[in-house]
């Protein structure tokens, strides 16, 4: 068994404000490995997101942190002082890529200016902005970007090449753990092939160890990813390796994700594909039983009344009352 | 030669934007894009984004007039209608629901102005009754899957992009035009609804006999709906044809492109 890079147990994050409390992330268990590329699946306001920010151990405002573990490589951090994370964790362990690449970016310095910032806080090296630009060359050739993109101001460059050169920073400290949020939403297709040839470059060349990309689109994550975790209304219903999740899907919303998706396929046309009913719950006051039950086709009294068990099956992990 | 069933004809249309006043900077649109709508029948357009896709649905609606070039609806000239009897015949789901509400009433008066369309254009002097028009918006949100008291009365920004769309397709239904431009109806809706709304036009195809011009960046859902399919690059129509052949067996270099960018799920890419 190869070393554990990151593991939560029954990670719980809510939302609070005005309107109530968000039931965003509630209970998620996950264990990523040295070498797993993992893909976070499901729709938008599913927790994805919510998952990933928790990680970084500085969630943003309104979300809080309200119980369960995270360990990064051993450490719980929520249980460490501020510095210390700051330091050792966020400044070396993990690189989190917010989904829009422009938040993640100074708008007002050129990308060797903020490059400079960067490397002076993460690896306490002070340079100027052009010596900073000269480090980051080789790194930038290895990942088919030109340097010259550096001497640029985030608003110069196109969605996509802005979303691979925030990517090609943030690996240059090699992270034992990149967290990447969409990395190709709002991105076209022809870029974002570009983004997952870079994403399986890096991590062919063995400069990134384990990732989780979180996407809504599986055919994407599928190129990349070794294992799938698939998420729905702040859980996780399924977890394994991207072959099995993909060609024999177990959970009843895997199939309906799955087939709702629409890749190119003949199979598509073949007969009318059955859509299910009804939207994803209000986290707000979530159903009790299974989150799932409300739009599920093979729902039985169990289900909308307790919660289904996780149980582990052939290297998979489901959380349905089908399979327990 | 205008077939029988053919009810909207496009030709030669182009559309330059321009700006500034003395030192004019042209942005083209459309170019000489063309192309025929048959009754019943589903074209997709499909391009990436910036390739005119939009700007060719807002010259069919008349929302914004073209540079050059003709639109025929049943064979008479667009612009020879009435604008309120055009847009009985032509209606829309756009890409941004969030732009067809008026923020300052509640959704019902979208669904409620359709009438007002339907009594002017109708050739007696046919009056919905305040009960009569309740009556069907409440079953024509029934049709398409949602719970009425889940969303009249409500305003725009308490609903979801997704229940906004789908509005507009109920929308649609109460005014049964003759042809609906879709103009990205799924964009604002997750994977797991989104189905329901293909699967929404293409009944309103099957049981109305609507052709409906559907304009995508996603080649899946143009290959799930469309029979033909029309791909575009920079304001040109590269290719069209039946929509089987388009995507399997492309003939331009930039569909074959096109399609090959796109990620498979049972397939994986050699890199």
């Amino acid at each position: 068994m190869s070393k554990v890079v990151l593991q939560t147990q029954d990670l719980k994050g809510y939302y609070r404000g005005t309107f109530g409390i968000i039931h965003a992330v509630d209970g998620v268990s996950l264990t990523v490995y040295n070498d797993d590329i993992l893909g976070l699946a499901g729709e938008s306001g599913c927790g994805k997101s919510t998952f990933l920010k928790l990680i970084t151990g500085t969630p943003g405002p309104l979300l809080h942190y309200e119980g369960g573990k995270i360990e990064v490589e051993g450490r719980d951090i929520y249980n460490i002082p501020t510095e210390e994370l700051r330091k050792e964790i966020k400044c070396n362990l993990l690189s989190y890529i917010p989904q829009s690449a422009l938040n993640a970016l100074n708008p007002t310095v050129r990308l060797k200016e903020f490059v400079r910032d960067m490397l002076r806080e993460r690896a306490g090296r002070k340079c100027s902005a052009d010596e900073a630009r000269e480090i980051l060359a080789d790194h930038f050739k290895m990942l088919n970007l030109d340097k010259h993109v550096l001497d640029l101001y985030p608003h110069e460059l196109s969605g996509g090449m802005r979303q691979r050169a925030v990517i090609a920073i943030s690996t240059y400290s090699n992270p034992s753990l990149l967290l990447t949020d969409e990395p190709t939403s709002s991105l076209d297709v022809s870029s974002q092939k570009q983004m997952v040839e870079m994403l399986i470059h890096l991590s062919r060349t063995r400069t990134i160890k384990s990732m989780i990309i979180s996407s809504h689109d599986v055919s994407m994550l599928r190129q990349i990813c070794n294992r799938f975790a698939i998420m729905y209304a702040g859980k996780i219903v399924e977890e394994g390796g991207t072959e099995d999740v993909v060609n024999s899907p177990l959970h009843p919303y895997t199939k309906l994700l799955l087939t709702s998706l629409l890749p190119l396929e003949k199979w598509i046309k073949h007969e009318k594909l059955k859509s299910a009913g009804g939207i994803p719950p209000d986290l707000r006051n979530p159903p009790p039983g299974c989150r799932f039950h409300l739009r599920c086709s093979q729902c039985t009294d169990i289900c909308m009344s307790e919660m289904p068990p996780t149980v582990e099956k052939n290297g998979r992990i489901i959380s349905c009352w089908l399979y327990s | 030669m205008a077939s029988k069933d053919e009810i909207l004809k496009v030709e030669n249309l182009t559309k330059y934007y321009t700006s500034g006043y003395i030192f004019t900077k042209k942005v083209m649109g459309a170019e000489n894009v063309s192309f025929s709508l048959n009754k019943g029948e589903v074209l997709s357009l499909v391009g990436e984004s910036g390739s005119g896709k939009s700007t060719v649905a807002n010259m069919i609606l008349r929302l914004i007039k073209p540079t050059s070039g003709k639109i025929y609806l049943g064979g008479e000239d667009a612009l020879s209608f009435d604008r309120t009897h055009y847009w009985r015949k032509t209606q829309a789901v756009f890409q941004d629901p969030y732009s067809t509400f008026n923020y300052f009433y509640t959704v019902d008066k979208v669904l409620m102005d359709a009438f007002y369309l339907l009594e002017k254009t109708s050739s007696g002097s046919k009056k919905y009754s305040k009960t009569e028009k309740e009556t069907i918006v409440r079953s024509t949100l029934e049709t398409i899957g949602m719970d009425p008291d889940e969303v009249l009365g409500r305003y725009p920004h308490q609903l979801s992009g997704g229940q906004m769309q789908r509005l507009l397709i109920a929308r649609t239904l109460i005014i049964e035009p003759e042809i609906l431009v879709a103009d990205e109806p799924t964009s604002m809706t997750d994977a797991s609804t989104r189905l329901a709304i293909l699967n929404e036009l293409l009944r309103l195809k099957e049981e109305k006999g609507m052709s409906i011009l559907f304009i995508t960046h996603d080649v899946g859902q143009a290959y799930y709906i469309s029979d033909r399919t029309a791909v575009m690059q920079k304001g040109k129509i590269l290719e069209m044809g039946p929509t089987e052949k388009v995507f399997f067996q492309p003939e331009h270099q930039y569909t074959k492109d096109l399609i090959k960018s796109v990620p498979k799920l049972h397939e994986k890419w050699e890199i």
